[in-house]
């Protein structure tokens, strides 16, 4: 593979606590050096005035195959990934049928390979079929690639399987992740509940189902000594739950995601189901104590819950419409404008919750520029200004609440093991 | 068009012009017939007003008076890039045989007239209707004639005919 | 009789969807012209030719008799052709949206299509995506702007004004469409508001839009010059939010007992169809301070002017 030299850019390497402008050489298929200069590069990437990182980490998408490919599948949402400076993502079980065997996953791998996109890793079920009675075979998909276990999407309700999980999933040393909500009380929830719920008359999903299961979860990972990850956090007990938890040293990660730290509830006042998900939008508080829970590292992970629907499925009345939005094309200008451009976050702080720390989440030998990693590189180009335009999604799905938003900052050219494999036109 | 503004009847004049109306209608009434008054919204209800108190002056007796909004019955709403806002018909008294005076300020292409006739033949089936018109402009578009008019104006089809009245504008007069 | 009638702020609006997006002046706009159109309704030849050639589609997709009949009689007073819908559940089930159903009623020429919903929302959906003018004949638990105006049309026409009166709303305000367009209404007109009912049917959060809310009608009663008697909604589930009818009724069922310790002009509005012997007795149903039939004859009067008012909108070229 060719020699690649990104020159004069500001590199960003929070794995080895680097921030300088510098040169980075990569070279067959790996990160040679940050530095001093090889001889003649075959090919030399100017990227003064950019920011060059390791490959951004997205532990949270929906890929929808098999099973719902008119919403996405696994080579536009590996291709969509890129656009959005994603070198690597982890996708969810929720597929028809659920992924929850060996050769589940070793598909998931199989397909991302022929897609030669970003890279994508399958997260096993938790249960089988996603069901909650049973754990699935969670030995056999970690064979099969697997690098975490989660139901999303339908929360492991019965405590005493949840307790199962997290005791088993320790002999993998992979964590279980989830999505935290009591199911009786969201039942035909469409947002958050409270005052906005009232008066738009619909049917809402309280934060304390999310409160509840974050406070018993934490509990089970105490006495198991499992890995839990919270997934999309979104209310401001939670955050203080997962804060107290981490405070006694219990193990336990979470992840926010930018329609949670960008949106608030009052957002549904037009009935647009882009602006329905789960967990719902919640209040100006809540927002608040996730951005908080962010500052002070309580919350160490940015994802998307990158959430495709084909059109037909989201135009629908709200309570048909499926819960979910669209969020690697949007990640980096969203996340900018929420937490950097207010000063909440600096740079690093981002690039180290979308490298680093999603790494070691997933435990996956990537968000790093040590010499010798793969060579997964984003070149991000922090201050061009831009509008969000769903039509020009390489994503199959346009269910995005950010469309029309004037918006800074993207990717502009990704590199993935040593290839560059999309540059900003 | 610029508007000139020539005062056509001052406040005598107006005043002159009705008690004349109220004369000539009053010399055609069907004996035993029950008289009412009924103005056309917006300016024909002060002047059916004034007509029905100079006829009681002269007759003794208390001439109902009630006021129709012709808006749902224009043939014109399609046309108009907002319809009016409406007003109400207010005719609380019975107009079945009743021998009706329509009341309007300005008499021009008859289509008002067309609306209202349609509008009180919609109430009841009167003895018979007859129209009484502060001023008739000319350039009729329909088949309809005053019965009563106060001043005779010879217009071009593009000249406004304005009628103020103190009831709504503050002073009484007539103006080209 | 009126020489000069006051100058009203022309209507702008092609949709009426909720009363909430409704200034002041635009709810009395339709009052004012709800009046005008009462008159229609007391001649003998109770029609007026200004919709004349207008379709208006009744598109429901909900069940309902009155609204449904209401609305179609008040267009065939404004000469209009009205044709009903009532959506299958079958087409719908066949991965027909509602909006498909919505532009192929369209396309058979509907100038005015009246929707009523299970879902908040749908209307205001709706108006993406057709260019007919759009009428909330109610969205689920959240609007019913028709019903609430001739709520405020039976009170100004029977009492002489709205602002400054007290009005209990009684009942499952939580689901309830009615309350949330009266709450609006009424609140915009001047006066005060009153929620009443089980906690687990009124959220205390409807505080923050400027009502009280109570749980003990015994002692609201007396304080309201109106009260608005909202229907327990059987077809919901509503044996998790109170234990039983007897006991709904024991708190909040309006009995001649208590109405004689309330205001002795108390004006008695229910949106119908009521529950005897659920919500109020009989007796205090058809008694002296009841408007239930006042409110039925003034839904028509408010629905003409609705349809009336939205169709002077100038439509988009199709």
């Amino acid at each position: 593979m060719r020699t690649i030299q990104i020159s004069g850019g500001r590199i960003i390497d929070p794995s080895r606590n680097l921030d300088g402008v510098g040169d980075l050489w990569i070279g067959r298929g790996r990160i040679l050096n940050v530095g001093e200069g090889y001889d003649d590069p075959e090919v030399i990437l100017d990227a003064r005035g950019m920011i060059v990182c390791p490959g951004l980490i997205d532990c949270h998408v929906h890929l929808r195959e098999p099973g719902n490919e008119e919403d996405e599948t696994i080579a536009t949402g590996a291709a969509a990934a890129l656009v959005g400076g994603v070198t690597s993502v982890a996708c969810m079980p929720n597929t028809l049928p659920a992924l929850d065997t060996q050769g589940a996953a070793e598909f998931i791998v199989l397909q991302a390979q022929r897609a030669r996109k970003a890279n994508v890793y399958p997260v096993g079920a938790v249960s089988k079929g996603r069901k909650g009675l049973e754990l699935a075979e969670l030995g056999q998909l970690v064979e099969g690639g697997a690098v975490a276990f989660t139901d999303d999407g339908a929360p492991v309700a019965s405590a005493s399987l949840m307790r199962q999980a997290l005791t088993y999933a320790r002999m993998f040393d992979r964590a279980v992740m989830q999505h935290c909500q009591v199911p009786e009380l969201t039942v035909g929830g469409v947002m958050n509940e409270g005052f906005e719920s009232t008066r738009l008359g619909l049917p809402g999903m309280p934060a304390a189902a999310e409160d509840i299961m974050v406070a018993r979860d934490i509990r089970l990972a105490e006495i198991t000594g499992g890995r839990l990850h919270i997934q999309h956090i979104s209310t401001a007990r939670s955050v203080e739950l997962v804060r107290e938890g981490k405070r006694r040293g219990i193990n336990v990660t979470a992840e926010a995601c930018p329609h949670h730290f960008s949106l608030t509830d009052e957002c549904l006042r037009g009935f647009d189901s882009n602006f329905k998900m789960n967990p719902p939008l919640r209040t100006y508080t809540d927002v608040e104590a996730v951005i908080e829970g962010l500052k002070d590292g309580t919350i160490e992970i940015l994802a998307t819950d990158h959430a495709p629907h084909a059109p037909e499925k989201k135009l629908r009345e709200i309570d048909q419409a499926p819960f979910g939005i669209v969020g690697l094309e949007t990640l980096l200008p969203i996340t900018i404008k929420s937490l950097i451009e207010p000063g909440h976050l600096t740079w690093p702080d981002v690039i180290r919750a979308l490298t680093i720390e999603p790494a070691k989440l997933l435990g996956i030998a990537k968000g790093t520029l040590a010499p010798g990693a793969d060579a997964d590189v984003t070149i991000i180009d922090p201050e061009t200004r831009w509008t969000i335009d769903a039509s020009k999604f390489v994503s199959k799905s346009r269910n995005t609440p950010f469309h029309g938003w004037e918006v800074r900052g993207r990717a502009r050219t990704v590199i993935v093991a040593g290839e560059v494999r999309y540059t900003l036109a | 068009m610029p508007r000139s503004d020539t005062p056509l009847l001052d406040a005598d004049g107006v005043d002159q012009a009705l008690t004349s109306m109220a004369v000539r209608l009053r010399a055609a009434m069907l004996p035993g017939v029950t008289l009412v008054m009924v103005g056309v919204r917006t300016r024909g209800v002060p002047l059916a007003r004034r007509l029905a108190t100079i006829l009681t002056r002269q007759t003794g007796e208390t001439i109902p008076v009630g006021a129709v909004d012709i808006t749902l019955y224009r043939d014109d709403l399609d046309r108009a890039a907002r319809w009016p806002v409406l007003h109400g018909t207010e005719i609380p008294f019975d107009i079945d045989g009743a021998d009706v005076v329509l009341v309007d300020d300005v008499l021009f292409t008859g289509r008002t007239i067309r609306a209202a006739i349609n509008s009180l033949c919609d109430l009841g089936r009167p003895a018979r209707i007859r129209l009484a018109t502060l001023v008739d402009r000319g350039h009729r578009e329909l088949p309809i004639q005053p019965d009563v008019v106060g001043l005779l104006v010879a217009t071009t089809r593009d000249e406004h005919v304005r009628v103020r009245l103190h009831e709504i504008d503050g002073v009484d007069e007539v103006l080209k | 009789m009126n020489l000069n009638p006051a100058p009203r702020i022309p209507w702008t609006r092609k949709h009426l969807l909720g009363l909430e997006e409704l200034s002041r002046e635009e709810i009395l706009a339709i009052l004012d012209t709800a009046d005008s159109f009462h008159e229609v309704s007391t001649r003998n030849r109770k029609k007026v030719p200004a919709l004349t050639g207008r379709v208006v589609f009744n598109l429901f997709f909900e069940n309902s008799t009155r609204t449904r009949t209401s609305f179609s009689l008040a267009a065939k007073r404004l000469s209009a052709d009205t044709q009903d819908f009532q959506a299958g559940v079958s087409s719908l089930t066949k991965g027909e949206t509602f909006i498909d159903t919505a532009k192929n009623i369209e396309a058979m020429g509907a100038d005015v299509l009246v929707v009523r919903h299970p879902t908040p929302g749908t209307p205001h959906l709706l108006t993406q995506h057709v260019h007919a003018s759009v009428i909330n004949a109610g969205d689920g638990a959240h609007e019913h702007p028709t019903q609430a105006l001739l709520d405020l049309l039976t009170i100004r026409r029977l009492r002489g004004r709205i602002e400054g009166l007290t009005v209990g709303l009684v009942g499952d305000i939580g689901h309830s469409r009615v309350a949330r367009s009266n709450i609006h209404g009424l609140l915009k007109l001047g006066a005060k508001v009153i929620l009443c009912g089980p906690p687990t049917l009124v959220p205390r959060s409807l505080e923050r839009l400027g009502c009280t809310v109570s749980n003990n009608l015994d002692e609201v009663l007396p304080l309201c010059d109106v009260v608005n008697v909202l229907r327990i909604q059987f077809e919901r589930d509503q044996k998790a939010v109170f234990p039983s009818i007897a006991e709904y009724f024991r708190l909040y069922g309006l009995t001649a007992a208590r109405v004689e310790r309330a205001k002795s002009d108390l004006l008695l509005l229910a949106p119908g169809p009521i529950n005897r012997g659920v919500e109020l007795t009989p007796e205090v149903a058809d008694g002296p301070h009841s408007a239930i039939l006042d409110q039925v004859t003034n839904g028509l009067a408010v629905r003409m002017a609705v349809l009336y008012l939205v169709s002077g909108q100038k439509t988009d070229p199709r």
